[in-house]
């Protein structure tokens, strides 16, 4: 009987493909849970952040340290009444959240989180999380025409012009990293780092890593950069009509945004999953401690910035997008691709 | 030279970094904030809380119905009506404070001439419903009982300034 299972799932073709499909699933759920469970903490240390800087002690009540925190929010979110607005454009409104969740949930396929751990080692990984990040905006602007709310509509139309126009230095840059690797595959980015700490891509192109990560604050909508949803002025911007469930898709899918485009900067700039000596005992840690631990500082950089950093004017925000990183990062592309060439350092496919 | 200098500045980022070394030296600071409702902060003798009526050490409760608080309040909060008890003696029979409008400005604690009515150090008596702070005599001398000690001590410390 056991035999004939076996049997089933190794030599028959359909066998073959259930057994293909729930290791995928399995496989999506082992990266989705924990993901889930950074988002939920991310709040927390977000808020624990922010507090220490203002000298204040943060959540520290329910739970030990107030550990339970995002667990007692989560949990008033999912029990609260979900309010459509009766104008709202009802399919829409509800769609919004989903898309802005999904987007921020599917970018994570092509991730690699160590040596081989990737659902999909695909060869055009840093396309498809470009566009992936591209869809995103989507949500948001279906989230601020949906609701029918004057707030909910300028938030949306800022997040989308935002998003776009920071986009396009994010271009530049991933561009920059191809031409020092030779390809898209995000598994090859990393092992074109290889060596010590120095060597990954965050010294030689240092201003892209700097361009790279005031983007990806642009990106998520964080200060100093979070126009989309200034409270004092446009309420919570295209989140103002969303509530209960809805509305917790769109913060799960803001943060899991914030810690994709951490990933992201982790795999491009810090080395993703490589230690930082390569000798023992540091290579004896798994690569994904690693990872998991570079995606951690990018994340309290973000935290610590929304401490420090007051909100940018509009205009500003536009004029650091298109007149600031657009030329720098256009440029270093230039010199990026001048120096390979001539330096003889054009890497090898 | 000075826009060389502005250009450096700004594309080394110097002030951002300045501003970021000065949040992380602040996130190691001692934290300012009391952590409430475990720790609590000092409160003068003069704080005016929660209102009580006192009573003399032998249990006869101190107002005499001389009404001079219900005159005083400026939200006309308080509501007093009197008549002779049995003993002769002039007693209250109906004592009502709205806790909703009183203001807590103190004028009828100065007001009374037997130290009856007083402020006293609690202000943690928020309630669920309108109804319950509307302070009739029995909740205010049960306060008066509970805080006596309180109260006591803090008429005792602020006596030289009265």
């Amino acid at each position: 009987m056991f035999a004939d299972i076996v049997r089933f799932f190794t030599a028959d073709p359909v066998g073959q493909a259930i057994l293909r499909v729930v290791i995928i699933l399995l496989e999506c759920l082992a990266v989705t849970v924990p993901l889930l469970v950074a988002v939920a903490y991310m709040t927390y240390v977000d808020r624990k952040v922010w507090a220490s800087i203002q000298l204040r002690r943060g959540p520290n009540v329910v739970g030990p340290f107030g550990l339970l925190q995002p667990f007692a929010d989560g949990l008033k979110l999912v029990l609260k009444e979900t309010i459509v607005p009766s104008s709202a454009n009802k399919v829409l409104f509800i769609i919004a959240p989903m898309i802005t969740f999904t987007t921020a949930l599917v970018a994570w396929a092509v991730v690699p989180f160590s040596d081989g751990w990737v659902i999909a080692d695909i060869n055009v990984g840093i396309l498809y999380l470009f566009a992936i990040s591209s869809l995103g905006v989507y949500g948001i602007i279906i989230a601020g025409w949906a609701s029918n709310s004057k707030y909910a509509f300028l938030g949306a139309l800022r997040s989308a012009a935002q998003m776009v126009s920071y986009e396009v230095s994010i271009g530049f840059v991933l561009i920059t990293v191809l031409l020092c690797v030779g390809s898209l595959n995000l598994t090859n980015v990393v092992i074109a780092q290889s060596g010590w700490f120095w060597n990954w891509f965050w010294l030689p192109l240092l201003p892209m890593f700097v361009i790279f990560f005031v983007s990806s604050l642009a990106e998520t909508a964080r200060t100093p950069f979070d126009l989309p949803m200034s409270e004092a002025e446009l309420v919570q911007g295209f989140q103002t009509e969303y509530s209960s469930m809805p509305f917790a898709l769109f913060f799960l899918g803001e943060y899991a945004n914030m810690i994709l485009l951490s990933a992201m900067a982790a795999v491009l700039f810090l080395g993703g999953w490589l230690s930082p000596i390569p000798y023992a005992p540091f290579t004896y840690v798994p690569g994904v401690v690693w990872f998991c631990l570079k995606i951690a500082f990018l994340l309290f950089v973000f935290s610590w910035t929304k401490g420090t950093l007051p909100r940018y004017r509009y205009d500003q925000l536009m004029r650091l997008g298109w007149k600031v990183f657009l030329p720098v990062s256009l440029g270093w592309v230039v010199i990026t691709a001048a120096v390979l060439q001539f330096g003889g350092w054009v890497p090898k496919l | 030279m000075a826009s060389l200098d502005r250009t450096a500045r700004s594309f080394l980022l110097t002030e951002l970094v300045a501003g970021f070394a000065l949040t992380l030296k602040y996130m190691f600071k001692p934290k300012v904030t009391v952590n409430y409702p475990y720790e609590k902060g000092p409160l003068s003798p003069r704080f005016r809380g929660e209102h009580a009526l006192r009573r003399y050490p032998n249990g006869e409760e101190r107002c005499i119905a001389c009404k001079l608080c219900e005159a005083i309040c400026p939200a006309q909060a308080i509501t007093i009506e009197a008549e002779p008890r049995d003993d002769g003696s002039r007693r209250t029979t109906r004592y009502d404070i709205d806790m909703t409008k009183c203001i807590y400005c103190g004028l009828c604690q100065e007001a009374c001439p037997v130290d009856a009515i007083v402020e006293g150090p609690n202000f943690e008596f928020s309630t669920e419903t309108r109804e319950e702070l509307m302070y009739n005599k029995d909740k205010l001398l049960a306060n008066g009982d509970r805080w006596e000690a309180e109260i006591a001590a803090n008429l005792q410390a602020d006596a030289a300034f009265r």
